[in-house]
């Protein structure tokens, strides 16, 4: 089986990550439960004519998908694969409401046609000419780990050389409204520092786009080897230790050998606790890294833990805005990345050092 | 009716989201699809249902379009003609 590397990324956030060149040098605070992507200038690559019926997650997808396209220096890929918990909200919610609003009259056919889940894959692939295997996985907390399994089984098959993989999310307003309304989310304003320590029900929601090349060949270039992903629908609470104990005794891997853990603590007061009983025991002594209180929740939030992982792996620097201890780590060779959502839907993403 | 004209160059702009086009650029009898606007078979669907919410105009058969959507000038003289709201 061939080696799965990552070798070029871009991701689109509430903070200033679209600039490959920067990495969390200068933090924006919000308070806000609700924050916004913060915007490259979408017209230096999307064409006017082009960028006209696209909503804001269409826009983030695309950009994202050219600036990692752009540092791999590729034209094209084997295989366009995505992954979005919610999809095109914005459309989508247009589309209903006018549904609601005409009395099912006078349906135009803009937001209906970029309403689809698949639509940012198929932008993407418009964009670029690629014919090729184009997916979109819809599956919740792990839209995004389901698309990355799925780019790096065939990889490792050699069924492909380049894939294109990555998560988008894009809030919707009624969508946003009702998910307040069910509070899941947080009713209260909070700040960045202060999210973890907020004891409140809910999370900061988010929006964003996270894309990566991952090929089968090492670039120069390269931030990181994707040695195994694997997710998990159902997971107690009390079976996550030896889950990850398992699953990387499968891939050869000790818990001492893993030197940073990056977990998406969201500052939910019911839910954190699968992150913390970690953070106190079986990775107690394990460099923690947070990273949802600089990006907030969404459901692909998760590639940009994989985007935070890469990037310390290839940099071999961790900044200080998301440590969660100091363990005064000198080298960076293994990562585990470990999320889930509401207690739902968990996944490991185990990179190492290329 | 160049107060029609000027009322359907700005819902042309809102509806296809024309972002840097402004009322003001776009002549009465500049070409709205091929080399004028530059609009598209999906922006002709967009026309025909705001013909039919705006101005209760139906059109039974769509490639009607072809020739009522030739520029806002030929628009507003239909529209003037066959509304009935």
């Amino acid at each position: 089986m061939k080696r799965v590397y990552i070798n070029s990324m871009a991701s689109i956030s509430s903070q200033k990550t679209f600039e490959n060149t920067e990495f969390l040098d200068t933090i924006i605070e919000y308070s806000e439960p609700v924050i916004f992507a913060h915007d490259p200038d979408y017209k230096q690559y999307i064409a006017p004519a082009a960028a006209r019926r696209m909503a804001k997650g269409i826009k983030m997808g695309v950009v994202a998908s050219k600036i990692a396209m752009d540092e791999a220096k590729i034209e094209t890929v084997d295989a366009i694969i995505t992954g979005t918990g919610m999809g095109c909200m914005i459309d989508s919610e247009k589309f209903v409401s006018a549904i609601i609003d005409n009395n099912e009259q006078y349906l135009t056919p803009t937001s209906f046609i970029q309403s689809t889940h698949n639509t940012v894959a198929g932008q993407i692939a418009l964009g670029m000419e690629c014919k090729a295997y184009n997916f979109t996985y819809v599956h919740s907390a792990i839209s995004f780990e389901s698309a990355l399994l799925d780019a790096k089984m065939q990889l490792e098959n050699d069924e492909a050389k380049n894939i294109l993989v990555g998560g988008v999310e894009e809030l919707g307003e009624h969508t946003t409204k009702v998910h307040k309304a069910i509070n899941h989310i947080k009713p209260t304003s909070v700040s960045l520092s202060e999210m973890l320590k907020s004891n409140t029900q809910g999370a900061v929601f988010s929006e964003g786009a996270n894309f990566f090349v991952v090929s089968n060949e090492k670039l120069q270039n390269c931030y990181a080897e994707l040695i195994a992903v694997e997710t998990f629908n159902t997971l107690q609470k009390e079976k996550v230790s030896e889950t990850i104990e398992s699953f990387l005794q499968q891939n050869n891997v000790q818990l001492a050998d893993i030197d940073l853990v990056v977990l998406g603590n969201n500052g939910d007061v019911d839910f954190d606790g699968f992150y913390n009983q970690l953070s106190d025991a079986i990775f107690k002594n394990t460099q923690q890294v947070y990273y949802k209180h600089l990006v907030g929740e969404n459901n692909t939030v998760s590639a940009f833990g994989v985007w935070l992982a890469s990037k310390m792996l290839k940099t071999q620097t961790i900044p200080e805005i998301v440590k969660i201890n100091d363990t005064n780590l000198s080298e960076i060779k293994t990562i585990l990345c470990y999320n889930q959502y509401r207690g739902q839907n968990h996944s490991f993403v185990l990179l190492k050092k290329c | 009716m160049s107060e029609l004209k000027e009322e359907l160059k700005a819902k042309i702009i809102e509806q296809l989201n024309l972002e840097d086009v402004s009322v003001a650029e776009i002549a009465d009898d500049d070409p709205l699809f091929g080399d004028g606007l530059g609009l598209d078979s999906i922006d002709a669907l967009e026309l025909i249902v705001m013909l039919d919410k705006d101005y209760g105009i139906r059109l039974s058969d769509p490639k009607e379009g072809r020739k009522i959507f030739e520029s806002v000038e030929v628009m507003a003289s239909y529209i003037e003609e066959h509304r009935t709201k």
